[in-house]
């Protein structure tokens, strides 16, 4: 394990390169077919209406993997991730047309903990609206 | 409908052993579009220590749904599967998980509860080895969302 970041170099505060990730429905549907979820919700409008939805939404799986990209693209290696938590509080709602919905990342470094590890708080929103909440990760730096 | 607390503690059996493939990485990583070098190129991730190529710290997700299947839909817990939504999940790693593990999941029910009138199931799954070494803990809540919720 080797993360290009080293914990000399962060502090508290520290903040990452934040990250936008398009997800339209073909992205959606790609997902569940490498993850082997196939909820109907993730890829039929006539069922996830059904149920009370606006529309067809992001696998809360599909969204917690883009959100904790803003930090393995910044060590380098994901490897240095020793935890890694969400709670999905609203749905990225994904419409059918050509640019469907984006996922807006940011996270900052929150406490610097033993074993040259840090908090790292994440923050994802798509059209304006907070979508994971208590998002963070403990990472191991170099 | 309530879920049935007498299965708060139950532990379910290991699963079949899952043998974690280099294209099945592969796949997972573009579905992300993340294209690491890690999880596509053995000599990169040989440049970052690993033996083979990791997985994205999420792909644990695709052995434990497999694993917990038989759990959520076991008719006496009670739970109304078409009202679900994830609500958390946590991921503890000892180390990535990496081309070439044959590993086996072990679900247990960590705790069922009601919450203004929304049932709420947590799972815990312990993803080892075959040989038995721990590589990453999984824990996920599930609400189904009560009709007057």
């Amino acid at each position: 394990m080797t993360a290009r970041v080293r914990f000399a170099d962060v502090a508290v505060g520290t903040e990452l390169p934040p990250a936008s990730f398009p997800l339209a429905r073909v992205d959606l549907v790609r997902y569940a077919g490498a993850s082997g979820d196939f909820n109907v919700i993730h890829w039929n409008e006539r069922v996830a209406t059904s149920v009370g939805l606006p529309n067809v939404i992001a696998h809360g799986m599909l969204t917690m993997a883009e959100a904790i990209r803003v930090v393995t693209d910044w060590v380098g290696d994901p490897g240095a991730v020793v935890e890694y938590a969400v709670r999905f509080t609203r749905p990225v709602v994904v419409p059918d047309d050509d640019r469907g919905a984006l996922l807006e990342v940011g996270a900052k470094v929150t406490e610097l903990l033993d074993d040259n590890c840090v908090k790292v708080v994440i923050t994802a929103s798509s059209q304006g609206q907070t979508v994971l909440g208590k998002a963070q990760a403990i990472v191991r730096l170099a | 409908m309530a879920l049935n607390p007498d299965f708060i503690g139950r532990m379910y059996p290991a699963s079949e052993p899952y043998l974690v493939g280099r294209e099945k990485i592969r796949e997972f990583a573009t579905a992300l579009g993340d294209r690491n070098p890690v999880y596509f190129d053995v000599e990169a991730a040989n440049g970052f220590g690993y033996a083979d190529l990791i997985a994205p710290p999420t792909f644990v997700i695709s052995l434990t749904l497999k694993a917990s299947s038989s759990v959520v839909h076991d008719p006496e817990l009670g739970l109304d599967y078409s009202r679900v939504v994830h609500a958390e999940q946590q991921f503890s790693y000892t180390r990535p998980i990496m081309a070439g593990d044959e590993l086996v999941v072990r679900t247990s029910i960590d705790n069922v509860r009601t919450v203004a009138g929304n049932d709420m199931l947590t799972t815990k799954a312990i993803i080892a080895t075959v040989a038995g070494e721990q590589v990453a803990t999984a824990t996920s809540v599930l609400v189904s969302r009560g009709a007057d919720a």
